[in-house]
């Protein structure tokens, strides 16, 4: 199992450095002059020629690539090609947010979720579940931003309960700060609550129809045991992939929320940089979101592979 | 036990009722006015095929349907209380506590998340019979009495530690560790190779026989149950055929169905072997020391040398990992083999299947175990059997029609099937038409891998009955893959016997399955059950002496 | 009434008749739509009128025209990217399954790097040089999705070629793109279509993401995820407009959703 374990962490840290590849050669080695297409209107040849010179862009792409490589790992960034700030420093505490902000939504949905999907699941077909159905296709239905403004509109507008803005500064305190996000915090739960649910109800459904499910209700088990002790650790698999996928969602997802609430995160810098053409903000929030998503996902699939008995105790 | 207390009814059930409702929302029978009574300690076999109900009985014993099912008349008594008209906590104390119930496969119905020990002691600990340390040393001793390996640590093991026999004696424990008054063994020993089902009964026997437990014993098999039921019924499509003593039925059947169903057993244990007419003729197909293996690690086929001559059936024999199916496999092509030669017609084979050429392809039939799975389901027959037609033997559309429609014939279908699909034929039409298929290729080998061991036993005979007019017509040599050994000698011409990949026996039927015999050949055929009620006990004795 | 050759539940019929108004309304806007789509008609935000049964948007423009031929753009655009990502994705799927091997380990892992990023993310890298062009973005999101048709595709046929009848006609000597066709693609048709049908939202609602960040289709063309972002501003005002596009998201949404779902059972049923 060890070997498993380790060959999938060898996979992760191989696609990680897929992905930076990928990152760097969609900024860099894209048809058309870089340096061109940033200026845009701007472009004359002076100005082309001073840009060409400040990206490196005179030497050789492999070059460049590893450079860029070699200072992200050490924590370097870049400069802003718009503000000319060091990068690192200007993403740190919009990092900070949006971890914030995804771990405060990630604590309240994913009990709650795979909870409310495993009572859906035991007693499907009844009003509960048909309730529970319909609100989860609604939210999934819904585009992420409409969730948001409905919610302002109500909690916000109407009763005046949450501030419809969450404008954090590094000052905010703890709880100031929670009372502040607390609506995109919602907005967020609401989405990816609906995905958890659905997928824990459909992994334990197509459990419950297992022979051994029978044979414990034969077994004379009340209908919860059946549920949480035989059904559940049957369907952890199918579950923990999904909870990892909308983790990665809260992270990256984020971006839209981030921008109905104007909150100062990670996502927001991103839309930012990427309308301004800032590349080294551009490639760095990349680097950084590609690198969260991957590490999740690998984190998933090691724990499936430690929450199966079959490779936990071989024959 | 005293005799007084054996006398007792246990289990009353009168004019019971069971009706499933299809999705078209129109009710179908399942059960119809069954009734019969079990006394305390007696042993009951439900006798029948698919589809008779024999199961729904079972659980309905349980005061449990599966989905969508439901008792619709009835009354079951259970020591006395009507069983039916309990509250869901009531009914829930019963099943597990004093009706325990044990399935057909045991790999499906332990929990591959927890241990086996877990499942077993669960029972008792959640009905309160036991407390942990008590129902995990009782687990232990019933382990042992059932000759489980370690039963000291037996229940550590995860199920998928443990084989299909072990996991079968370990269900037993998990039913008997709260001492029930009733047991329900649905069909527990069907899945298993004939050599584990013979301890698996004979630990089953010894279970109830001590404990006096009562029992419903559901099978398809009368001589099995022969050799643990006092008293049998025999159901088809829900109906009571009829109620009799063990040994009344099996020795004197009134109704036609039994009749058959005894005369088919009957008939798979005796009968005279088929001569090996084909001395002197060249063989269609030779195999010469043929490995083969799936991974570097074992050797799934491992120098295995024989000849099939035309017209004549050789039959490869083993149990579950023996080769045989891998075998088969290796002559058609989809594993090359490693070293060794296969001759077809003194021309050499090409290992691989894509090396072969239309015509080697054509000559080559197979037809499979699961006819189910061997079939398109989208497909219609006339699409399903034209196809080799059009493929091999360039046959225009009107041409594979007709010849399509001869086919349906020759197998007995009516020709009105011509744009059925799969699914709407039986299990019998549909292995019936796996063979026209195989036929509409006009080969000269025709591989079959089990074609018979998904079917109930008088269908089975039929298609075996088809088999044999085919080849008497056609001349085709049969390689016959199958764990069944009845089967073998009802149609084999050389039978081959397979172990670990491989070949411990080989030649004529009548030699090889007539003294001296090879060990492993005894053990296979003294495991194969035979209604008489005493063969148990005669196996158990022989190999004690053995021992 | 039927579809497929099953009958269809009362759900899934109001899921088909949602589907098939939009594609109305998007098929016939010119004949439909009461006023051009960019024509400034009026004062800003106008209310509902005999005229403008939706009112006015922030440039006097008649919002339910606008909705109109946003339908068209959104539903076009989601369905032409669909279409292309889907036959690139089935196709490769499924010679991944039936050829199997070294095909399958190549196109596997290559999938595997793309699937390995997050979609938004890798979109907005591209779009962030190559700029906010609509052929660009086709062609990113239809890579992107081609990506996820492929993994569920090859598992589909993966399933099917495990069956004994393909092996039957590999046996036979049948060639792939016959096995493709005449055994595995009859027996994936129900699930795929509930895919494509899951894909289209998908692919729906990230487009009008990303208008949404001004990222996607670009001014003057409507398109329901600009007309949210151009809308939302007013919503503090209790001016309701923004959720005419966004609802005609959801409802959309929905309405595929209820298909799908119903495609999904009958294809468990068939099992």
């Amino acid at each position: 199992m060890l070997n498993l374990v380790l060959k999938r962490a060898a996979l992760g840290l191989i696609t990680l450095w897929a992905a930076s590849v990928l990152i760097f050669a969609g900024t860099q080695i894209l048809p058309g002059d870089l340096a061109q297409a940033v200026l845009q209107n701007n472009a004359t040849p002076e100005n082309v020629a001073a840009l060409r010179e400040e990206l490196g862009l005179d030497r050789p792409a492999v070059e460049r690539y590893a450079e860029w490589l070699g200072n992200a790992v050490h924590g370097d960034l870049g400069t802003s090609l718009v503000n000319h700030r060091d990068v690192a420093q200007d993403l740190a505490p919009r990092l900070y947010n949006t971890f914030f902000l995804a771990l405060y939504a990630a604590i309240i949905a994913i009990p709650l979720s795979v909870g409310l999907g495993v009572l859906a699941a035991a007693w499907q077909g009844s009003a509960f579940d048909s309730a529970a159905n319909a609100v989860t296709l609604l939210a999934i239905s819904l585009p992420e931003y409409f969730l948001g403004y409905l919610l302002i509109k109500w909690v916000a507008v109407q009763w005046g309960l949450f501030p419809v803005l969450a404008s954090v500064t590094p000052e905010t305190s703890f709880t100031e700060r929670l009372y502040m996000t607390f609506l995109p915090m919602l907005t967020l739960v609401l989405v990816i609550m609906a995905h958890i649910m659905r997928m824990t109800r459909a992994s334990v459904i197509s459990v419950m129809s297992s022979p051994y499910i029978e044979m414990a209700v034969l077994k004379g088990l009340a209908k919860w045991r059946v549920v949480v002790e035989h059904a559940l650790p049957n369907a952890l698999a199918p579950i923990i992939n999904v909870v990892a996928l909308n983790l990665a969602y809260l992270i990256v997802g984020v971006v839209v929320i981030e921008v109905v609430f104007v909150y100062p995160g990670l996502g927001q810098s991103m839309v930012d940089a990427v309308s301004k053409r800032d590349v080294p903000v551009v490639q760095a929030c990349g680097l950084i979101f590609a690198a969260v998503f991957i590490s999740l996902n690998m984190i998933a699939d090691i724990l499936a592979i430690v929450s199966n008995p079959r490779l936990r105790h071989p024959r | 036990m005293n005799d007084r207390q054996r006398d007792t009814t246990l289990l009353d059930v009168q004019g019971l009722r069971i009706e499933a409702l299809t999705p078209s929302g129109a009710a179908a029978v399942l059960v119809e006015n069954a009734s019969f009574t079990l006394k305390r300690g007696e042993v009951l076999g439900l006798i029948g095929e698919s589809g008779a109900g024999k199961s729904t009985i079972g659980l309905a014993s349980m005061n449990y349907t599966r989905a969508g099912c439901a008792i619709t008349a009835g009354r079951i008594l259970f020591d006395g209380r009507d069983i039916l008209n309990l509250s869901e906590r009531e009914g829930r104390a019963l099943r597990g506590a004093r009706i325990a119930y044990i399935a057909q496969s045991a790999a499906a119905s332990f929990n591959p998340a927890l241990t086996i020990g877990r499942q077993v002691c669960e029972v008792a600990i959640r009905h309160k019979i036991l407390g942990k340390a008590e129902a995990k040393q009782r687990a232990v001793d019933l382990f042992r009495t059932l000759e489980l390996p370690d039963p000291e640590t037996f229940g550590n093991r995860y199920p998928h530690q443990a084989s299909g026999g072990q996991l079968q004696r370990a269900m037993a424990a998990m039913a008997m560790i709260t001492e029930p008054d009733l047991l329900v063994f649905d069909e527990p020993t069907t899945a298993l190779d004939v050599t584990t089902q013979v301890e698996v009964l004979a630990a089953f026997r010894k279970l109830i026989r001590d404990r006096g437990t009562a029992a419903l014993y559901i099978t398809h098999d009368l001589a099995v149950v022969a050799q643990i039921a006092d008293r049998i019924m025999v159901l088809r499509h829900g109906k009571t055929v009829e109620t009799g003593d063990a040994d009344d039925i099996l020795q004197h059947p009134r109704e036609t169905y039994t009749k058959q169903l005894v005369a088919e057993r009957a008939a798979a244990m005796i009968g005279h072997f088929i001569a090996d007419n084909h001395a002197g003729e060249a063989p269609v197909l030779s195999l010469k020391a043929v490995v083969a293996s799936y991974s570097s690690l074992n050797r799934a086929v491992s120098d295995v040398s024989l000849e099939l001559k035309r017209g004549e059936t050789l039959a490869i024999v083993g149990e579950s990992g023996s080769g045989k199916s891998t075998l088969a496999r290796v002559v058609v092509g989809l594993l090359p083999r490693e070293s060794g030669d296969i001759d077809f017609k003194g021309e050499r084979l090409p290992p691989a299947l894509h090396e072969r050429s239309r015509d080697t392809l054509r000559r080559i039939q197979m037809i499979y175990q699961i006819p189910d799975l061997a079939l398109n389901p989208k497909q219609t027959l006339l699409e399903i059997i034209g196809r080799p037609i059009e493929f091999y033997l360039g046959k225009s559309k009107e041409e594979a029609r007709e010849r399509v429609l001869a086919l349906l014939r020759q197998i007995e279908l009516p020709e009105s099937y011509l744009l059925r699909k799969p699914p709407a034929l039986s299990g019998g039409q549909k292995q019936r038409v796996c063979i026209a298929r195989a036929l509409a290729a006009e080969p000269d080998i025709v591989i079959c891998d089990e074609v018979v061991s998904a079917l109930d036993p008088l269908v089975a005979e039929e298609i075996l009955g088809l088999l044999r007019r085919l080849q008497e017509t056609l001349g085709l040599a049969y390689l016959f893959i199958t764990h069944d050994l009845s089967t073998v000698r009802r149609l084999a011409n050389k039978v081959a016997v397979m172990r670990k990949g491989e070949v411990v026996a080989y030649g004529e039927t009548s030699e090889i399955f007539s003294p001296p015999y090879h060990p492993y050949t005894k053990l296979l055929l003294s495991s194969v059950p035979e209604m008489r009620s005493d063969w148990l006990d005669e196996v158990l004795q022989m190999r004690s002496f053995r021992d | 009434m039927r579809l497929f050759g099953h009958k269809m539940s009362l759900k899934a019929q109001i899921g088909l008749a949602i589907v098939v108004i939009n594609a109305f309304a998007a098929l016939l806007v010119p004949v439909i739509a009461p006023y051009p789509e960019a024509d400034v008609l009026g004062r800003a935000w106008a209310g509902p009128s005999a005229e403008h049964w939706l009112g006015l948007d922030n440039l006097g423009r008649d919002v339910l025209s606008r909705l109109l031929y946003g339908a068209r753009l959104s539903i076009g655009l989601s369905l032409l990217i669909t279409a292309l990502s889907f036959s690139l994705g089935v196709f490769g799927g499924f010679s991944a399954a039936v050829l199997g091997k070294t095909a399958d380990m190549v196109l596997s892992r290559i999938v595997d790097l793309f699937l390995s990023m997050p979609a938004l993310i890798f979109a907005m890298v591209v779009l962030s040089v190559l700029g906010t062009d609509l052929v660009v973005l086709v062609v990113t999101i239809c890579l992107l999705d081609a990506t996820r048709i492929f993994r569920v595709s090859r598992a589909l046929a993966m399933n099917i070629v495990a069956l004994d009848f393909v092996e039957v006609a590999r046996l036979r000597g049948e060639g792939l793109w016959w096995i493709v066709r005449r055994e595995v693609m009859p027996n994936a048709v129900l699930p795929l279509v509930a895919e494509f049908g899951l894909r289209f939202c998908f692919t729906f609602l990230f487009i009008s993401a990303l208008s949404f960040l001004g990222l996607g289709i670009q001014p003057p063309s409507a398109d329901w995820g600009s007309m949210v972002k151009d809308y939302s501003a007013m919503i503090m005002l209790g001016v309701p407009t923004v959720f005419y596009p966004a609802g005609a998201i959801a409802l959309l949404t929905i309405g595929i959703n209820l298909v799908v779902d119903w495609l999904t059972s009958q294809t468990a049923a068939e099992h």
